[in-house]
């Protein structure tokens, strides 16, 4: 009996991987379980002092310069040989692309179900999740009377909360032997227009406001000052002005950062899908009737072209 | 080429959407309901990829008498037959017996490559289609915006946080639709009469060989709210260095986010 939690890397580990882990660790601790953790990819070697604190008792290694990038082919077996030997009846992932395509894989393999993108879960008994569905319009409060109980975290939706400094002892584990059907033939990181939107701290968006793509650049600036991705709203990807990897909303990512700046975005529905568990919003919008106003914590009424050159230069300043 | 279509109708997120009584699931009462609108692409992407050749495409829900409309959607947007897995314990089934009913279907028709949206809207559940594959012993791919097919493989492109990675996976296989693959061609209305005449057929679950009983989900609605707006909704005053000014204070001092 214990809680397994899935540690998500891409070459070190994501932030995602330690808020799964702090989530994991409170759950463990009022189920009076041991928590786990899982490890595969690249040699994780110091990281694991960045796993200190969080309440994981061991770590799994499965170390393999060729799994750096996710493979359903290789992790899958793992995690579900490795959920079994365990006797994991609680397993904790990310809500990543990868880690909802691996915790599907493996609840499938398991014969369990699973809670994809939860914001929020808790032990009480059982384990409880809370989930936004509909674009986020409802949120459904759910228990999970399964064993294994599965569910994957949103990114960027929980603060990674230490106790103590005891770190995970790791147990190093021989790599089963691969045999990958589907071959990663390329993995251009940071490929032109792929941003990472869904684990940024804030994300900066353009709206329909900026009128024409050759002005997208007054926004972009200010998303590079405020160390920001840079989203954007259905209009300007659907225009062709941007590709739809930055797209926030219903058909496009959906985002938590910290800070979130709309700028000339009106906040429709679907917009507000994708961005609605933002912790503050800032809205920027030369019309006062425009909905981004009821949903934000910070307002500006005015022309986008005036205020964010000189918000880029005050953010600027006041980051030295 | 034998293609199968994994798509749902789902209220239509721009719907008002309200609590049921019972506070444990919302009135549908007054939703306004379409396709899916990655399972738009994902139908686009089946019609894209038959164009090309001989193949033949079968679009599959599972759900009640009403999803028939939106299948129809995807017979007039070119797929050639449709399947309704309807079952008058449907409404019990969790994601894991869902899949295994889909799955029954494709085995059935004995695909050769399956295309779902990588989620529906509504519960947003983004799982079925891997269980699917799971459940076949087959390969997938997740969230892909590109596919190519040569010969027993398929090469797509798959986004993931701050990369694109390009994949090589042997068929068959299933693949999920993100939005940059393909631009839905909305059905024109001969092609919508065409549609009315292609085949359409319901299948219980018995017809596939299971029981309502072993598929149940144990996943239980506590109770749904709407969202809590908590939001300061303060708008800044005074001219705009006055504005950016405080928002770079605000940001800075109370939010401690810059």
């Amino acid at each position: 009996m214990s809680v397994l939690v899935l540690l998500e890397q891409r070459g070190t580990l994501k932030p995602t991987a330690l808020e799964a882990a702090t989530v994991a660790s409170a759950i463990a601790r009022d189920a009076g379980l041991e928590l786990h953790g899982v490890y595969i990819g690249q040699a994780l070697s110091e990281q694991v002092q960045e796993l200190s604190g969080l309440g994981i008792k061991t770590v799994y290694a499965y170390e393999n310069a060729a799994l750096g990038h996710y493979s359903n082919d290789a992790y899958v077996p793992i995690v579900r040989d490795l959920a079994q030997e365990l006797g994991a009846t609680i397993i904790i992932g990310s809500a990543s692309a990868q880690g909802k395509e691996l915790c599907a894989s493996v609840a499938a393999r398991l014969g369990v179900e699973l809670v994809q993108d939860a914001t929020a879960c808790r032990w009480d008994g059982a384990l409880h999740a809370t989930k936004p569905v509909y674009g986020g319009k409802v949120v459904s409060d759910v228990v999970i009377n399964d064993s294994p109980a599965m569910v994957t975290l949103r990114p960027n939706v929980t603060a990674i909360a230490r106790v103590g400094d005891d770190t995970p002892a790791v147990v190093q584990r021989d790599m089963p032997a691969l045999s990958l059907r589907t071959v990663l033939k390329e993995a251009a990181e940071a490929a032109m227009g792929c941003v990472d939107l869904t684990e940024a701290k804030i994300v900066v968006s353009a709206g329909r406001g900026v009128g024409v793509p050759e002005h997208l650049p007054v926004v972009e600036n200010l998303a590079k000052a405020m160390g920001a991705a840079f989203g954007a709203s259905r209009a300007v990807v659907d225009a062709g002005w941007i590709h739809h990897s930055h797209q926030v909303g219903q058909t496009g990512k959906v985002v938590s950062p910290d800070v979130y700046v709309a700028c000339g975005i009106s906040g429709a529905i679907q917009h507000q899908a994708g961005m609605r568990t933002s912790r503050v919003i800032v809205a920027i919008n030369k019309d006062p009737q425009a909905n981004i106003f009821k949903i934000c914590d910070y307002g500006i009424v005015g022309d986008l072209f005036e205020i964010c050159p000189l918000l880029t230069e005050a953010v600027k300043q006041a980051r030295g | 080429m034998k293609i199968v279509v994994l798509m749902k109708r789902v209220p239509d997120t721009a719907s008002v959407f309200q609590i049921n009584d019972a506070k444990n699931g919302v009135d549908t009462s007054r939703l306004k309901y379409v396709m899916s609108p990655y399972d738009e692409h994902a139908v686009q992407e089946a019609v894209n990829l038959k164009a090309g050749g001989d193949g033949e495409i079968v679009v599959v829900t599972l759900g009640t008498p009403e999803d028939k409309e939106k299948l129809l959607t995807a017979l007039a947007m070119g797929a050639d037959r449709a399947v309704l897995i309807t079952d008058e314990h449907i409404d019990t089934l969790g994601h894991r017996g869902i899949a295994e009913a889909l799955a029954a279907v494709v085995r059935e028709e004995n695909a050769d490559v399956v295309f779902a949206g990588k989620q529906a809207v509504d519960d947003d559940g983004a799982q079925i289609p891997e269980r699917v594959a799971e459940v076949l012993g087959w390969s997938h791919a997740s969230v892909i915006t590109r596919f190519a097919l040569n010969g027993t493989t398929a090469t797509v492109d798959r986004e993931i946080e701050g990369a694109l990675l390009t994949l090589e996976v042997p068929l068959p296989a299933v693949f999920t639709a993100e939005k940059g693959i393909n631009k839905p061609d909305y059905p024109k209305l001969p092609n919508i009469m065409k549609a009315k005449k292609k085949p359409m057929v319901e299948k219980t679950l018995a017809d596939l060989g299971l029981a309502a009983a072993d598929l149940a989900s144990k996943v239980a609605v506590i109770q749904m709210d709407l969202p809590r707006q908590e939001r300061l909704n303060k708008l800044l005053e005074g001219d705009s260095n006055a504005q950016v000014a405080e928002l770079v204070r605000v940001l800075k001092e109370d939010e401690k986010a810059l």
